[in-house]
């Protein structure tokens, strides 16, 4: 169009702030999956405000004998999680997997006293609607538990077969925020499902 | 000739060509990451919804336009209301502005690709997928006949048994996840990938569009999917959720279900609105008057319209003062679309106005979008919505907005990026003839639906008795509906017209100032040989020929280079965004087209209660994800 040819401008770089894209895609992820669980959370006190009684007459309070320390080691799992992120930046790639390693075994304890839980109750969750929304959110989030393990045993195959040696690690990074994540739901719905129904 | 290209010895053409280049065919079809493939496919799949959808209203309107008439019978027409408004909704207005925003984004942004390509090409699948999930109800003669937002207890499994609302219900959670996976992409590439000196204050608005257009998707999405999701549960797994008679709720289905519906029509609105504020400038000849203010406007409306869910449910006997608020809210939405409405109009005015077909697609909205905004304040008001609710006027309110001041965008999009896209000019003649016609059609159509609403004659009837005064205005309605649908014919003719012509179109056809124009028509595979340099807000009015940016320092030599030696962009930082990584474009992939086909089995193995095949399709979903994760690494250097 023009006969000017055009001018080469030399640009200089930016301090790299650390966070991939992918961490950022995560964290897009998280920002609509919690919406998910919030707008359960308010399903579940839509529900309780229009009910007379929550639980419905006759329906067993939920137990806390397991869920209250399982609880605590979900969100336990979240510190060695930290301590592996902190060596991931350092290149420290054994302790990682142990930090890994370590969250894995508690998130999976987690799941199993979940398992018990269920199997325990002596409803189901076509009975009422009580019961659809317990069994709907608390399975809901056992997925992304589970979910989590997954992401977590594919980063731990990864840095086994040393793939993370190079200094690039963005599915690991994303892989502990989302564990992070599903323990920070953890927060809203364990008091809502098991503890405020309690306190009445 | 580019308007950026940088001398030959500085950046080769043919060794870039060589390394974007698709495999030719059918494996290049199904395992393309090109972000502009992928929009215009985007952009073909949802017209050919559109059509489809248009075609089932011409039959209702055939129906409707004497009394007593019996082309349909009272199911039939309950099915074609459905899967219309379905699709237009679902199918074809949200897709169709994620396939604009897909194609435009990342070259108006001057990134050589979508921050996630092969998550792009997942989402394309995904969507396509639901859409014939959705649509092979009619091979088995159970399309979905329980209305768009498919309230229960009529969709429940007691008042309606049989597949059709299953199609719906699964359906909608199906094409959410594209939606979704859609918003996400384009939030982290307007955020990392804009090139050098595009800060935030120079973004274009219709990029701000998108990005509004995607934070309301990711936080609106969720609650429709949930509604759909738990209807699902219900009708499949036999919950209780929405059983009043078990201590559920028919009236959180529909909160949860307008807690999306309300802001999905500002999700439509705000990209259209973007694409107007784009075409208006242009065909003006000046910057847009107010910037800072149509940005604010629409971050606020994005904003506001969470707030005002409840006045769709203003007949379902909700404490008044609780209403009150939400009326309230929902007057007050008006003024930030009255302030861009004013920044248009300001900038027509102190412009040189230019009537090409874009800008008569636009001007046409903003004539539909104040009839349609006033409507929108009537029915905002509630012993108002109390008369109408239900009636006519509300199918003219919602016509006028989604039919009128989003799609007319759509269709001056259509005209004003075409030649970019096509490389193809669009008859300007048939163009206006075409505007006109839909235009005219639209409003004969439409207007007389307020009088039908206000004469009383209910929405969703299939048929009406002879006498009540209707029968006229029917007809009129109905001629209107043909009207439009022959122009928006015109402009397909129009389009397959261009694509078949042989002389190509210069990189600027219109004097446009933001970056997509600042490569060829169509673009190349990379986009831009070398990355423009942005110094203001209209990079091409600014300063021509473009600067393109150069390696200044270390960790910079991507820069010029990027795309020269491998398929990369580059991640750029601060408000003066520059550069901090480099980031690689993936290859092609047969991972995204995988994923999809696995949630697809998911899908129908739900639907058709088969439970080894949707395990077999949660084990295709796993193995193909795992793949995926697998290889982010190998996207670096
Ligand atoms: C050729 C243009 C169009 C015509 C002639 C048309 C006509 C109609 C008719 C006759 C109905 C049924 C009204 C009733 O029985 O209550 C309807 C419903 C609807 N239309 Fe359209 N329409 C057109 C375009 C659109 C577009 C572009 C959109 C959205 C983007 C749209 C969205 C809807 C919705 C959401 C419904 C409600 C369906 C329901 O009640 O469940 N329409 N339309
Ligand atoms: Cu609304």
């Amino acid at each position: 169009m023009t006969a000017v040819a055009p001018v080469a401008v030399p640009i200089a770089p930016a301090v790299h702030r650390g966070r991939s894209v992918t961490w950022w895609g995560m964290l897009m992820v998280i920002a609509t999956e919690g919406t998910i669980f919030l707008c359960l959370l308010a399903s579940w006190y839509f529900l309780w405000a229009a009910s007379k009684e929550w639980p419905p007459a006759g329906v067993e309070l939920p137990d806390l004998k397991l869920a209250l320390p399982f609880s605590f080691v979900l969100w336990g799992s979240s510190i060695p999680v930290v301590i592996a992120e902190h060596a991931l930046r350092t290149n420290r790639i054994g302790t990682f997997r142990v930090g890994m390693a370590v969250a894995f075994v508690m998130g999976a304890a987690f799941l199993v006293s979940t398992a018990i839980d269920f199997n325990a109750l002596h409803y189901g969750w076509r009975d009422h609607a009580y019961g659809s929304a317990f069994y709907t959110i608390v399975g809901l989030h056992a997925i992304h538990v589970l979910v989590g393990l997954v992401m977590n045993a594919v980063v731990q195959v990864k840095a086994a077969l040393g793939r993370y040696d190079r200094g690039h690690h963005r599915s690991a990074e994303a892989a502990a925020l989302y564990w992070h994540f599903v323990d920070g739901v953890w927060v809203f719905v364990f008091p809502s499902l098991f503890l405020a129904v309690h306190f009445q | 000739m580019t308007l950026a290209t940088p001398p030959e010895e500085v950046v080769p053409l043919e060794p870039l060509e060589e390394l974007w280049h698709d495999p030719p065919g059918l494996v290049g079809f199904l395992t393309t990451v090109d972000h502009k493939r992928l929009g215009v496919r985007y952009i073909y799949t949802s017209f050919a919804f559109f059509f489809a959808s248009g075609l089932m209203a011409l039959a209702m309107r055939g129906q409707l336009s004497e009394a007593r008439a019996d082309l349909l019978g009272p199911g039939t027409y309950n099915e074609l209301m459905t899967m219309h408004g379905t699709t237009m909704i679902f199918l074809f207005n949200t897709p169709v502005l994620a396939g604009f925003g897909n194609y435009f984004v990342p070259l108006q942004i001057g990134a050589r690709d979508m921050a996630f390509p092969r998550l792009n090409a997942f989402s394309w699948w995904v969507f396509l997928f639901a859409g014939i999930f959705m649509y092979s109800s009619f091979l088995i003669g159970k399309p979905p006949d329980g209305g768009w937002f498919g309230y229960t207890p009529l969709t429940s499994s007691t008042f309606s048994p049989g597949l059709n609302i299953d199609f719906w219900g699964l359906g909608i959670v199906f094409v959410g996840i594209s939606t979704t996976v859609g918003a996400i992409n384009f939030i982290v590439t307007i955020f990392k990938l804009r090139t050098p000196g595009m800060s935030l204050n120079r973004m274009p608005i219709y990029v701000w569009s998108m990005l509004v257009f995607s934070f309301m998707v990711l936080f609106a999405v969720p609650a429709v999917s949930l509604a759909a999701g738990l209807l699902e549960l219900d009708r499949l797994f036999g919950t209780a959720w929405f059983v009043p008679a078990l201590g559920g709720s028919v009236l959180l289905y529909q909160h949860l279900f307008w807690f999306w519906g309300h802001p999905e029509v500002y999700i439509l609105f705000i990209p259209a609105t973007g694409m107007v504020s784009m075409i208006i400038p242009v065909f003006s000849r000046r910057p847009l008057v107010g910037y800072l203010w149509i940005v604010a406007a629409l971050a606020g409306i994005g904003f506001l319209s969470f707030g005002v869910w409840v006045h769709h449910m203003f007949a379902t006997g909700i404490p008044p003062l609780a209403m009150s608020v939400f009326a309230a809210a929902s007057l007050v939405i008006a003024i930030p679309s009255g302030v861009q409405f004013f920044a248009w109009i300001a900038t027509m005015w102190q412009g040189t106005v230019r009537l090409a077909t874009p800008m008569l697609f636009c001007l046409g909205f903003l004539f539909i979008f104040l009839a349609g905004g006033i409507t929108g304040v009537m029915v905002a008001v509630m012993p108002f919505d109390w008369q109408v609710t239900d009636s006519y006027f509300v199918v003219a309110h919602f016509h006028y907005v989604l039919n009128g001041a989003v799609v007319f965008p759509i269709f001056g999009a259509m005209y004003f990026w075409g030649p970019k896209m096509t490389g193809r000019a669009l008859s300007e003649r048939l163009g206006k003839i075409s505007f006109w016609v839909m235009f005219i059609g639209f409003n004969v159509a439409f207007m007389p639906m307020h009088i039908l609403g206000l004469l009383g004659m209910p929405r969703r009837i299939y048929t009406y008795d002879r006498g009540l005064g209707w029968d006229g205005i029917n007809l009129l309605v109905s001629v209107g509906s043909v009207a439009f649908a022959t122009g928006a014919g015109l402009t397909l003719l129009n389009w397959i017209r261009a694509v078949r012509r042989k002389e190509p179109v210069p990189d600027d056809p219109w004097d446009a100032d933001s970056l997509e124009w600042a490569t060829t028509s169509p673009p190349p595979e990379y986009n831009f040989a070398a990355l423009p340099v942005v110094e203001g807000r209209h990079p091409l009015w600014d300063r021509r020929p473009l600067r393109y940016a150069t390696a200044g320092g270390p960790g910079t030599e991507g820069v010029t280079a990027v795309g020269a030696v491998e398929r990369r962009t580059p991640v750029t930082e601060g408000f003066d965004t520059r550069p901090e990584e480099d980031l690689r474009i993936p290859r092609e992939s047969w991972v995204p087209v995988a994923t999809a086909l696995g949630i697809a089995v998911l899908f129908v193995g739900l639907l058709v209660n088969a439970e080894i095949m949707a395990v077999v399709g949660v084990v295709g979903i796993v193995v193909a994800a795992g793949v995926w994760a697998w290889r982010t690494e190998e996207d670096l250097r």
